[in-house]
């Protein structure tokens, strides 16, 4: 590409387009203004969303990446708008989403002197930014986001803040573009070692127990395909962290289930009693593993991990395989035994067995009077859904029902905050989700809680038109917070009881269809019409207000401790 | 595991807010900095930090893995003591009077082997390189003088091992 002078805020956008983005989230203010303007004069190629507050914009990019793999851009003014993004930014930091925010700055000649909306953004962002920059001159524009979209998709991905002051806004620069595709500091990907890839296949095909626990690093790394072809050459039993659910179908014959807390209770008492663990892309969560000291004590681990500091942070590990997962899977596979562990696979079907007596049975087909429960109306929506719809669920006891229960036939379909746990997160993000999926179906399951955090992100979608379905599983509590009120504070209710609104009139204020199911016989066609409606539904569900998610492993206890009740 | 004295260096490219970011991997963890010096290195255009914490050595490692993760840092390390050659070093203030009335005075600065940096009418400037220990024990041997101003630094250090940063920068060519 030849020189041309441009000012930085078209440069901004003219690199936006280089890097092939043609959707951006964001909210305009006076700091971001000249980009603002450009954004105007390049909305036939460039298509900007209104939100309704920063944070939205943050998690609605989060979900645009979740569900395309690429990345996803908030753009936000100074001060107030730059720090109403670090929520976003600190979700996006821990599940590892690929994400650039652009975020004006006061001028150059104002930094530090406390300024109209200025705030230290880069000093804010720093800890939860996998990179951050402020440019105070033009000409910087097009290497620093060449280097911010390098370093947000490569490697382990993550959110990178380039805060931009006024002036290089303004200022005219010489612009050309060059991808950048290397930074001297900075391996993204540590180089495979076939020796460790070798000394893994040894240990898997010597083990009488072996298990896979899976994570977002088969998503991330593309390697659904390279991992499903491993699962059914070893025959091993795979688990999943909430994460990593749907980069295996969930109906998949080797797929047993969920770890951690409230995941399945075969697959976390049988963490304890595999003697070879094989790891791929998960980081050994306090969520997943509970009591470090007594979790896969007896097992050899394998952990086939991108990030270096990943390895023995939280276990253990007896191989570690750095590296692209994709790549290593194609190199083991040809290394590893044609095996069906049938004896071993079948203590997991007696564990399922077990959890669907005591646990799972009552929750699909309650057989009590209290009212429609979580589990069956996911149960409703998989189907009407066949398995095909991309679920975005929020924070709570419903997020836990949701991933426990929904079924999934493709990747990318389950989009939560798992390792922030932000309340708020689902509504942004399914608008997000949808934009960058449009042919697939986008349902996002909210408490009640969660949804007043963001609630006006249905003005987002009112002006926009974008087609989610919203289910609001209305319990009036904070469930979660209540379930641990119930059962570790002694029923001491502090707070978790919630007066709420009529949600269906708020939603109806923003013109989206909505409907109100309080009857068990009226879910299936409500959840039905829903499903069929070509536009954005709202579908409130009052639900029974203290039940509890089981299995669980409280705080603290070890795997083996899961309570059924 | 018990706590022990790491230094850690780190090789970074000399950019702004990389202190803070390295910084704040202490702060997260809620780890005190005992000593941080920051300088060039041996390598043109990159910066070496010497941090020194006292720590467990998997929170020094897991730090340490932190720290390299850093998009702007070339490669991090942690040694012990036995590991490395270090040093601080520390300028005294006192008074010029006492050096013609404390005779003691000229034989401390003597067998400690410090040098005098400047000699005014009024006060006169010794300082002193070596370990924590012998900067202890001349402060003590001036201290019951007078001190008028007393500055240590931070900890600097190279290691008995190599580091062979150069053929890592030219391996990222």
């Amino acid at each position: 590409m030849g020189k041309i002078k441009i000012s930085g805020a078209e440069a901004v956008i003219r690199c936006l387009l280089a890097e092939g983005v043609d959707l951006v989230y964001g909210y305009p203010g006076g700091a971001i203004m000249p980009v603002y303007d450009e954004l105007y004069k390049f909305q036939d190629q460039l298509h900007h969303v209104l939100v309704r507050h920063e944070q939205g914009a943050t998690h609605a990019a989060q979900g645009y990446a979740r569900a395309t793999g690429k990345v996803g851009i908030a753009i936000a003014t100074s001060g107030p708008g730059a720090t109403n993004l670090v929520t976003g930014i600190a979700d996006a930091q821990i599940d590892s989403t690929p994400m650039v925010c652009i975020t004006g700055q006061v001028g150059k000649h104002l930094l530090g002197s406390d300024a109209f909306q200025e705030t230290d953004i880069i000093g804010i962002s720093t800890p939860v930014t996998k990179w951050n920059y402020q440019i105070t001159e033009a000409s910087e524009i097009p290497e620093i986001i060449a280097k911010a979209f390098y370093i947000a998709r490569s490697g382990r991905p993550g959110p990178v803040l380039i805060d931009i002051t006024k002036n290089a806004q303004f200022d005219e620069l010489e612009f050309s573009y060059e991808k950048c595709t290397s930074i001297r500091s900075y391996v993204p990907v540590p180089k495979l070692k076939l020796d460790q890839v070798a000394a893994a296949a040894e240990l898997i095909n010597t083990a009488k127990k072996p298990f896979i626990v899976f994570g977002q690093g088969i998503i991330l790394g593309q390697a659904e395909a390279e991992f499903k072809a491993l699962v059914e050459k070893s025959g091993i039993p795979a688990a999943w962290t909430i994460l990593g659910l749907s980069a295996l179908p969930t109906d998949h014959p080797l797929n047993v289930g969920m770890l951690g807390m409230h995941g399945n209770y075969g697959p976390n008492l049988l963490t304890n009693e595999c003697d070879v663990l094989i790891a791929f892309g998960m980081r050994f969560d306090d969520r997943v593993t509970g009591d470090l000291k007594t979790y896969a004590k007896q097992a050899k681990v394998i952990h086939f991990e991108i990030d270096p500091s990943e390895i023995d942070k939280n276990v253990k590990t007896e191989v570690a395989v750095l590296g692209d997962v994709k790549e290593a899977l194609t190199a083991l596979l040809p290394l590893i035994d044609q095996k069906s562990h049938e004896s071993w696979h079948n203590e997991f079907k007696e564990k399922q067995k077990i959890e669907f007596e005591s646990v799972i049975k009552e929750e699909l087909n309650p057989t009590n009077d209290k009212g429609i429960s979580m589990g069956e109306t996911i149960e409703m929506i998989n189907k009407h859904s066949k398995g095909d719809a991309i679920m975005v669920s929020d924070v709570g006891q419903h997020q836990m029902f949701a991933c426990r229960y929904a079924k999934f036939n493709s990747t990318k379909s389950n989009i939560t905050s798992g390792g922030l746990g932000t309340m708020g997160f689902a509504l942004p993000a399914a608008i997000g989700a949808k934009m960058g999926r449009p042919d697939r179906e986008v349902v996002a399951i909210i408490g009640d809680g969660g949804f007043q955090m963001t609630i006006q992100e249905l003005g987002t979608i009112f002006q926009t038109k974008v087609p989610v379905k919203i289910v609001i599983l209305n319990n009036e509590f904070l469930g979660m917070v209540r379930q641990w009120q119930q059962l570790f504070f002694d029923n001491r209710y502090a707070s978790t009881k919630m007066i709420n609104p009529n949600f269906v009139a708020i939603a109806e204020g923003y013109h989206i269809k909505a409907k109100k199911v309080t009857k068990r016989e009226d879910l299936d066609a409500a959840v039905a019409e829903m499903m069929a409606s070509k536009d954005s539904y709202f579908l409130e569900v009052m639900v029974e207000k203290e039940n509890n998610v089981f299995p669980m492993i409280p705080t603290g206890a070890s795997v083996s401790d899961i309570r059924l009740s | 595991m018990e706590d022990k004295i790491f230094t850690i260096s780190v090789y970074s490219e000399n950019n702004v807010g990389l202190l803070n970011r390295i910084s704040g991997i202490f702060l997260k963890r809620h780890i005190n900095i005992l000593s941080l010096n920051v300088s060039e290195s041996e390598i043109e255009n990159v910066s070496r930090f010497i941090i020194v914490v006292s720590t467990t050595e998997k929170w020094v490692q897991n730090i340490v893995g932190q720290i390299e993760k850093q998009i702007e840092v070339i490669k991090a390390f942690y040694h012990t003591d036995e590991e490395t050659i270090f040093l601080e070093n520390a300028l005294f203030k006192i008074a010029s009077n006492l050096l013609f009335d404390e005779k003691q005075i000229q034989n401390i600065i003597k067998d400690s082997q410090s040098t005098i940096v400047t000699v005014s009418r009024d006060f006169f400037v010794i300082s002193k390189s070596g370990r924590r220990s012998e900067i202890e024990e001349l402060y003590e041997k001036f201290k019951p003088f007078g001190i008028m101003q007393f500055v240590r630094s931070g900890r600097i250090s190279v290691s008995k091992e190599k580091m062979e940063i150069s053929t890592l920068l030219e391996s990222f060519k």
